[in-house]
């Protein structure tokens, strides 16, 4: 309760102050510390594979997943399951045969299925596609620092119903302030829904997180080599500027020593 | 090649003379490496080598990812992700290049406006000028197609948008806009044309930049004074000028990698800041998004295109002067194109006899002016196009105008500039002999000029 009186003051305030972005978005977005923030940040292996259990027990009843092989959910820095693990696990999915046509218990190869209804969207790239963090001053500076956002919406959206319901058409719409409006997906998290097998204690809050993380995970499944092709990059381009620059002022010494002394 | 006197390739070992006499390949690339430049460039002169740097990695990149993609509608979008899941450096090659779309225009943005300042435009590099422009209108036909091929949802309605404008000419514009798709709206065929030019244009742009390097190479660079090398003789040439080997191919190179060390940091910590979220969602021509937004590169343009409104007096008055044709949208994309036509002619607006700004004092203020203004357009045309940012964006369009049109052509007249040293020569011992100076005293000689 007094988390949501914080969150409805928090949007209040960010209303209040800034009534041109409110006009457009207007949802609030709670910033959360996620695991592979920051150029340091990698993803947290246990954290990944509770949320694939959530989005396995909960998203995937509606959702789909299609850009997503499960021979990827053995990759060492995503969840990292067990080859075998994950064999067994996809074994439990009905995937469409391309070459049969027929539905048949998926393999490593496969992809996720797509979602099983229609007018819920694939959640691949979702961390993507609701990346949100563009400042200060659209600078992007967050983005460095405090990811994209995008994991942080999945989060807020999951825990930022309001209980309010509305109808309208014969369909009812539910109150959702990382949203900033109604939208059709009821609330799903309550307390216990999944049970962990790693013993941490499965609250809305705690689930809201790991399957957003594994979301992330999900639509940039090689944020951790990047992020290691960048340090190798800038170390390798800033000692080659360095020689460059010494190069250079031993190139031009004679030159700037002749016109000093002219 | 240049008409600065200096020396030239001798073939002196048996199997030289044989090449040279039937091909004087390696004459052309050592006159090439070794032009007479102007001692005294500073560093605003390294964009030229950034901009070559970003042709290649655009083209390399682009080739490898072509080998990965599918242009086709409905399968664009999944090859884009297999080739950031799937692809060995998929996800690095696909970052490096949609990142180095935005290098290419930030760098050519430098490039510009530095030619603006030092009045690299005036003659004798008129025509260095020109295929400039042509390059960066090549560069934008380039970039927005190629933001079209990943098909993804701003990719499609930034297409519908941008093909609109064509549709927007009165009386043949239908024709153009679908001409432009391959049909009546944009579909696969807008993407498998859209693809082959993406591909084709780079090689065009190549072409275009070794024109633009052989037109300066002609008339030799210009240099921040704007004071021509002196072509008396090789001896007075050699006072002005260095081989471009190694002096600014090792400065130039310097530079580039310190501006590669910031644009790899972007592209491994945060690739997509420069992208619109919107883009990872397929394109659906059911949905609109909210708003339509170009890439950050076209939004000074895209802000000129929707400043003019139908409010605006000159809309009203042109609308009425020709009897109805020019409406409020065909008033819009004449004044975009017009904003680039302006710069292509300001070889011919500008009317000061001194080539540089920085000898102008009231040119100076004017062109800094003309810079806030382009950043001033570029976050309007980030807004939504309603109350205070259309109002913003058509004082910065009438800016733009006015500048190119009205402020160049009178300061000329108006404007007492000061003296340009007599010398590049002079120019170069005065600044190296100021930083000296701030950099601590060293043991000097009497200056005896």
């Amino acid at each position: 309760m007094i988390r949501k009186l914080a969150l409805s003051a928090l949007t209040a305030l960010t209303l209040g102050s800034a009534p041109a972005l409110a006009a457009g978005e207007g949802g609030h977005i709670e910033d959360f510390a996620f695991s592979f923030e920051g150029p340091f940040g990698t993803y947290d292996r246990a954290q990944l594979q509770r949320g694939l259990q959530v989005y396995t027990e909960v998203c995937s009843a509606c959702h789909g997943l299609q850009y997503v092989a499960f021979r990827s959910l053995t990759d060492e820095t995503g969840p990292g399951l067990d080859p075998d693990v994950m064999r067994a696990y996809a074994s439990t999915m009905q995937v469409e045969d391309a070459a049969t046509g027929e539905y048949r218990a998926a393999g490593g190869p496969d992809h996720f299925p797509p979602s099983a209804m229609e007018t819920a969207p694939d959640l691949s790239l979702m961390a993507k596609a609701r990346a949100g963090f563009h400042g200060p001053y659209g600078l992007g500076i967050n983005q460095l620092l405090h990811g994209m956002g995008g994991a942080e919406y999945i989060a807020s959206f999951l825990l930022g119903f309001t209980g309010e319901e509305t109808e309208q058409g014969g369909a009812i719409f539910y109150e959702n302030t990382a949203f900033g409006g109604n939208v059709s997906m009821p609330p799903q998290l309550e307390d216990g829904l999944v049970t962990y097998s790693d013993g941490t204690e499965a609250t809305p809050e705690q689930m809201a997180q790991d399957v957003a993380a594994f979301l992330m995970w999900s639509a940039e499944p090689h944020l951790t080599q990047r992020k290691l092709w960048g340090f190798v990059g800038v170390i390798f381009l800033v000692l080659l500027a360095s020689l460059l620059y010494l190069t250079n002022k031993r190139l031009w010494a004679p030159i700037k020593d002749a016109a000093k002394h002219s | 090649m240049s008409g600065i006197p200096h020396d030239h390739y001798e073939p002196k070992t048996g199997v030289e003379k044989w090449l040279h006499r039937r091909l004087p390949i390696v004459g052309l690339i050592y006159d090439t490496l070794m032009i007479p430049t102007p001692k005294n460039l500073n560093w605003w002169w390294i964009w030229g080598i950034v901009l070559a740097f970003c042709l290649v990695l655009q083209i390399v990149t682009g080739i490898v990812l072509v080998m990965h993609y599918t242009p086709e509608a409905t399968m664009a979008f999944a090859s884009v992700e297999h080739i950031m899941r799937d692809v060995n450096g998929g996800y690095m090659l696909r970052y490096l290049h949609a990142n180095g779309a935005s290098l290419f225009f930030f760098a050519v943005y430098i490039h510009i406006f530095r030619g603006l300042y030092y009045g690299s435009y005036k003659t004798p590099r008129e025509v260095t000028w020109i295929i400039g422009m042509l390059i960066y209108l090549a560069m934008m036909a380039t970039g927005f197609m190629g933001y079209v091929l990943p098909w993804g949802q701003m990719s499609f309605w930034g297409a519908t948008v941008i093909t609109g404008l064509f549709g927007a000419i009165p009386g043949i514009g239908p024709i153009i806009q679908e001409w432009l798709l391959g049909g009546p709206a944009v579909g696969n065929y807008t993407l498998n044309r859209f693809f082959s030019l993406h591909y084709l244009l780079p090689f065009v742009i190549a072409g275009l930049v070794i024109l633009h390097i052989w037109a300066f190479h002609h008339t030799g660079n210009n240099n921040p004074t704007g004071v021509e090398v002196r072509r008396g003789s090789k001896e007075e040439a050699e006072k002005d000028t260095l081989p471009f080997w190694p002096y600014f191919v090792i400065k130039d190179l310097f530079a580039l990698v310190v501006v590669l060390a910031v644009f790899w940091a972007i592209v491994a910590f945060m690739p997509n800041f420069l992208g619109h979220p919107d883009n990872y969602i397929e394109a659906n021509p059911l949905v609109t998004p909210a708003h339509i937004v170009p890439e950050w590169y076209f939004l000074p343009f895209y802000a000129i295109l929707r400043a003019f409104t139908a409010d605006v007096w000159v809309v009203i008055a042109a609308n009425w002067l020709s009897f109805g044709i020019i409406d409020a949208k065909f008033f819009g994309v004449l004044a975009m194109f017009g904003a680039i036509a302006v710069m292509v002619l300001t070889p011919w607006l500008d009317t000061s006899s001194v080539r540089s700004g920085r000898y102008r004092p009231m040119f100076k203020s004017f062109f800094w002016l003309l810079v806030v203004d382009f950043v001033v357009l570029m976050w309007a045309g980030a807004m939504p196009a309603e109350g205070i940012y259309t109002n913003i964006a058509l004082i910065g369009a009438a800016y733009w105008f006015g500048y190119f049109l009205v402020i160049l052509p009178l300061l000329g007249v108006l404007e007492r500039p000061t003296t340009p040293p007599a010398t590049i020569e002079q120019d170069f011992k005065a600044k190296v002999k100021a930083h000296a100076k701030k950099s601590g005293p060293a043991p000097e000689k009497i200056p005896a000029e």
